[in-house]
């Protein structure tokens, strides 16, 4: 009997749907556990750091590893997994374009630890103690990896192979990923493992769409009741799914909420945000300044909005005025 | 900032109006900064907000864009278009730490090659004044806390290559 | 190899336009630099590349080097895209393989630093070596032009077009906007330098007119709007209701004799209201067509609804038809000639001259139509005090050359003046005084007429006129109007009192150009004239294809000028009408079907509806006859499934990134 493929999991800056994920693939997963070895999966079973470094490079067939990348210990994780896996897949929205942890690529890392270590208003923090690197307490020394100024999609890291997207990946999507490396039957190397084609071909309310939308404003899902049969767009929603790779089904529309873009974009387009900001605006109804700016508000954060989950891969990737060395220097 | 810093802007002009007074301007002896790199479309229409993006972060220190006059498009309504994705991409560049004198629309019809000569010289002295965007300068000093990508190639200029996977050959893997 | 990148061989030609570019741009450093970019295997060059061995050097190139993609480095495209083209289809390539740089009118002619603009010219090198590398081969469609021809305006330009091409057997519309053909030239009495009566030669013409049967006159009849394209143009035509039926009239008038109005009581326009007319009239005895109308402004059947009518009673042919309404017709054409001609400065706006305050100043048309033997004096030089000159002031530049009104020369009001001031001489036997800043008489005979003037007798007295006033200095002066100049010959300020002062007002653009413009989809230059598409290699073209210009639409100008450019105009829409159909540029834009998921994000955005939804495959199609290749949907297209030929994403992408490659 040969032997079986071995099958990493790895998690970084994410929330742990992506692992999730694999759960539900449900009976599907007796399958795949009956077909592959895995190797290393730190949340649900006992791996060490040290088992992987013992294996040789390239030992593991598939490494899927999800989250972004904003600490050193993820960084070094995630080297490490390239070099012991043939083929490393970033798995879900936040490995594949920064995801919901790369919005904070909109602040600098010292605003983001003033917020969560003292201004936060759930933040209890008198002493106004920050993790550090390094601390040393009876003669003991207690490390921290580093935080990073950035957040990092995985590629913006390490070489990927491939791409599964989604916040999280559908089960019917890791399914496909784990038949295509059984069968050895994988597409060229850089394919995100998702249709090239636009959440609208399978949206279920894509006919109720009409030909001549002007948008004479934009409303906000939480402030507004949402038609359960209308295009979200159509209702004046801000809809990402022309914008959004299929794949997904419409989970959100059918749960009668508007896409918010996890899938990232097909591969015909280099930013998502400016695509669908394109898109949008092209139809806003008014053809003055005031006029459009005032249907434009209905929009108040562009960025959150629009780079939801890719800001990392947005063409600008951060805020480009944060000054990261400056603010080092004036601490 | 150096001091010998000359701002690139990279210019979209409509061919229409805008690039046809860029002509004018060059038969009218118009001298005007050197700063400029115009990119002919056939309409402000087509100006994609990535192009915008791109231009930035391929070391733009400023974008121009160029269309015929409200009412005048070739293509009737096609600077409509553009004006109202300039109004939210100008906001979203503002959230995004992009000064606003580095991104401006004009209204440049073809008889109006002094105002190319007006625009451009004015929008090199902003810029200038501003100092350098220099994204791809950025992008390498963001990089220098994380290790070299293991796959970047010898000599590439940006070790973490934010395109890398835009310019794949991606296959369709329904 | 068609299309793809994998062997891209460029060859790549720098012109020095004599010295145009190479004065400013190191022609020779850009050559060597574009030999070092990746994929260039020929790189020179060359004086003048538009010349015939410029362009036979591409095509020796792409046969001896295998080129499969040629990138010129020149004037604008604008100017020599079509050139360099066609010669890189001569040789067997694909002409949209080849790429034209703008480096005259974008960087030697802007540019002084000579290190600059060869480093912006190396830049804009690279990247349409870059751009060029993506390009495909591509077809132009073919698309029938329809041979009917539309005229707006019925000048001496618009008659002169119509006839034109009416002779050569193609079906023209021409329409004009007042009651009768014959513009400006109409109410002209005689014409300079040869001094033939106006009429004499115009009529005969607007006669023709009328009776070609391949000219559909519209009188009294404006254009309302235009759809469609060269070629193909869908224009709606409004006319106005005469209340005569314009095919049953003859013209004999005996209803103008009958009118209730005994006596002519209101201001006749034709005259520049120095007579008067009845309601029911005709503009003047040659009107063309020569058909009376009636004007419900001043007609008391329509004002009062209690008129005995005794004009229908008048007429024998039972032409009256005062029920009729407004008629839209709607013609389409292949071809449009705008000669929709000008205004005449309105005097007015230079209150110095006391236009409309002293009843003797007069405007340069009005005494047109004073020394017109058909005009409201019958040719007599009465004032409007009744009295004759024996002093007549002839003021040039009137609105022209100012900062204050109008900037331009109107290049027709030195020699109008000259005219007016023979024939002022002539029939009222006046001293006539001409005030000028410049004499302007180039032209055939011109000059010959200025002197013939200096002999009659004329006097001349260079410098601008300060002020036209009544106040008398002088017992001479009394009742006179004084002219108040520098005569900066003799080199002082002179009094000079007049009876009769003409203001020679110059040529402005008509009220409505704008909205003419717009309808045309055509551009005006700074001044507001319509804008030719190359001042000197294509004065009758615009920036729309098949929208051609003649007469003083486009500029001021006299009438052997406007008739050449009507001949020149007609010529080029022959041209393009004769040869029966267009050959579109490719630029369109295309979606791939298997990419588009039907968000219908695009079909909103085309103005000209070329984007429809497909109910069947559920995704948009874009009909490429229909579209015109500005690229809007490209650029909307959320998921990036509309390409555009020649303008696709990764040609401006790359464009965008080799141009900064050095930055």
């Amino acid at each position: 009997m040969p032997e079986k493929p071995k099958i990493a999991f790895y998690w970084c800056a994410s929330c742990g749907g992506c692992e999730e994920s694999v759960v539900d693939l449900a009976e599907d997963i007796l399958m795949v556990v009956e077909n592959v070895d895995i190797v290393f999966w730190p949340v649900a079973m006992d791996f060490k750091k040290k088992d992987v470094e013992a294996m040789p490079d390239g030992s593991i067939t598939a490494c899927f590893l999800n989250g972004a990348i904003r600490t050193e210990e993820q960084e070094e994780m995630a080297h490490m997994l390239r070099r012991k896996a043939k083929i490393l897949i970033a798995y879900g929205a936040c490995a594949h374009l920064g995801g919901i942890p790369a919005l904070a690529n909109q602040f600098s890392k010292e605003h983001v630890m003033e917020w969560a270590y003292d201004k936060c208003p759930t933040v209890t923090n008198p002493s106004r103690t920050r993790p550090q690197t390094s601390y040393k307490d009876n003669g003991r020394t207690a490390t921290l990896p580093a935080f990073r100024n950035v957040v990092r999609a995985l590629d913006q890291v390490v070489d990927v192979d491939y791409y599964i997207p989604g916040c999280a990946p559908t089960p019917a999507l890791l399914k496909g990923a784990v038949v295509a490396l059984l069968s050895g039957k994988l597409p060229p190397k850089g394919t995100t493992l998702a249709p090239d084609i636009a959440l609208c071909d399978e949206c279920p309310r894509k006919a109720s769409k009409p030909t001549d939308v002007g948008y004479p404003e934009f409303k906000r899902p939480h402030l507004a009741r949402i038609d359960p049969n209308l295009c979200m767009l159509a209702q004046g929603f801000v809809c990402m799914g022309p914008a959004t790779r299929g794949g997904c089904g419409a989970l959100c529309i059918n749960g009668n909420m508007p896409c918010t873009g996890c899938f990232g974009p097909t591969s015909r387009v280099r930013d998502q945000g400016a695509k669908i900001l394109s898109s949008i605006c092209s139809s806003v109804a008014p053809k003055d300044e005031a006029g459009i700016d005032a249907v434009l508000e209905g929009i108040p954060d562009p960025v959150g909005t629009f780079y939801r989950y890719g800001l990392a891969h947005c063409l600008l990737r951060r805020k480009v005025s944060l000054n990261d060395s400056a603010e080092v220097a004036a601490k | 900032m150096p001091e010998t810093f000359e701002p690139r802007i990279v210019a979209f002009f409509c061919n229409w109006c805008t690039y046809t007074a860029a002509d004018l301007a060059g038969v009218s002896r118009m001298r005007y900064a050197p700063n400029v790199r115009i990119i002919r479309l056939m309409c402000s229409g087509r100006v994609d907000p990535q192009f915008i993006l791109e231009a930035f972060a391929r070391g733009a220190d400023g974008v121009l864009i160029g269309g015929c006059h409200p009412n005048d498009c070739h293509y009737i309504e096609g600077n409509y278009k553009c004006l109202r994705r300039f109004r939210l991409l100008r906001r979203m560049l503002d959230d995004m730490g992009v000064e606003e004198k580095r991104c401006r629309l004009e209204w440049i019809s073809a008889s109006e090659g002094d105002k190319v000569k007006k625009v451009i010289n004015e929008m090199v002295e902003q810029v200038r004044a501003l100092g350098p965007l220099d994204l791809p300068g950025r992008f390498r000093d963001w990089d220098k806390e994380v290790a070299a990508l293991e796959h970047a190639a010898p000599g590439a200029s940006e070790p973490c290559d934010a395109h890398a996977h835009a310019h794949k050959e991606e296959a369709t893997h329904a | 190899m068609e299309n793809g990148d994998s062997k891209v061989r460029i060859g790549f030609y720098v012109c020095h336009c004599g010295t145009n570019i190479a004065h400013t741009v190191d022609v020779a450093s850009v050559a060597k630099y574009a030999a070092g970019l990746p994929g260039v295997v020929v790189a020179r060059d060359y004086k003048y590349m538009c010349s015939d061995p410029g362009q036979d050097l591409i095509g020796e190139d792409i046969r001896e080097h295998g080129l499969n993609r040629i990138v010129v480095a020149a004037c604008s495209p604008c100017l020599h895209e079509a050139t360099f083209r066609t010669a890189t289809a001569r040789a067997g390539l694909n002409p949209f393989f080849c790429h034209l740089v703008n480096i005259r009118e974008h960087a030697s002619w802007v540019h002084t630093d000579r290190a600059a603009a060869t480093e912006k010219v190396q830049d804009l090198v690279r990247a349409a070596c870059g751009r060029v590398r993506h390009h495909k081969a591509l077809e132009r469609k073919r698309v029938t032009v329809r041979p009917e021809v539309l005229i707006v305006g019925g000048g001496i330009a618009g008659i002169q077009a119509a006839l034109t091409i009416a002779e050569s057997g193609k079906k023209v519309y021409l329409v004009e906007r007042e009651p009768t053909i014959g513009g400006h030239m109409a109410m002209f009495d005689k014409t300079f330098p040869t001094l033939d009566c106006a009429a004499c030669i115009l009529t005969p013409k607007m006669s023709q007119v009328k009776a070609h049967p391949n000219i559909t006159l519209w009188t009294y009849s404006e254009v309302m709007g235009v759809e469609g394209f060269v070629g193909n143009f869908k224009v709606k035509v409004r006319r106005k209701p005469r209340y005569v039926n314009e095919e049953v009239c003859v013209g004999c008038m005996e209803c103008i004799e009958a009118c209730m109005y005994k006596q002519p009581k209101f201001d006749d326009e034709f005259n520049q209201r120095l007579g008067k007319r009845k309601p029911v009239y005709i503009p003047f005895p040659q009107a063309t067509p020569k058909v009376v109308l009636i004007d419900p402004e001043t007609c008391l059947h329509f004002k009062t609804g209690k008129c005995k009518q005794p004009c229908i009673a008048s007429c024998s042919r039972n032409a009256f038809d005062f029920n009729a309404e407004e008629k839209i017709e709607d013609v389409e054409v292949g071809a449009i000639i705008v000669a929709t001609g000008f205004k005449p400065f309105d005097p007015a706006r230079s209150p110095k001259y006391g236009y409309g305050h002293f009843p003797n100043v007069y405007t340069s048309l009005e005494v047109e139509r004073l020394v017109n033997a058909s005009g409201p004096t019958g040719g007599e030089i009465v004032m409007r005090d009744g009295r004759k000159p024996k002093s007549v002031g002839i003021v040039h530049c009137v609105g022209s050359r100012n900062l204050q009104t109008n900037r331009w020369c109107s290049k027709v009001c030195c020699m109008y003046s000259l005219k007016l001031a023979h024939l002022i001489k002539e029939h009222a036997g006046a001293e006539v005084y001409n005030f000028y800043i410049d004499m302007r008489t180039p032209g055939k005979g011109y000059e010959e007429f200025y002197n013939q003037l200096l002999e009659e007798g004329v006097h001349f007295v260079r410098g601008k006129v300060a002020e036209v006033t009544d106040w008398a200095m002088t017992p001479e002066e009394e009742g006179k109007l004084v002219m108040r100049v520098e005569d900066t010959l003799a080199g002082f300020v002179r009094r000079i009192p007049v009876d009769m002062v003409v203001l020679s007002v110059g040529l402005e653009p008509r009220e409505d150009s704008q909205e003419v413009r717009r309808m045309f989809n055509i551009s005006c230059s700074s001044e507001g004239f319509f804008l030719e598409r190359h001042p000197k290699l294509a004065p009758v073209d615009t920036a729309t294809d098949g929208v051609y210009l003649a007469g003083a639409c486009q500029g001021p100008k006299d009438i052997p000028d406007s008739v050449a450019q009507a001949g020149a105009a007609a010529a080029q829409a022959m041209a393009l009408i004769d040869k029966g159909y267009i050959e579109m540029e490719p630029n369109t834009a295309f979606i791939e079907e298997k990419e588009c998921s039907g968000c219908k994000s695009c079909i909103p955005l085309c103005p000209y509806t070329a984007i429809s939804f497909n109910e069947a495959t559920v995704k948009a199609v874009i009909n490429e006859a229909l579209c015109k290749g500005c690229g809007t949907c490209v650029a909307a297209c959320p998921s990036g499934s509309i390409k555009q030929n020649l303008f696709e994403d990764v040609e401006i992408f790359s464009e965008i990134e080799e141009v900064l490659a050095n930055a």
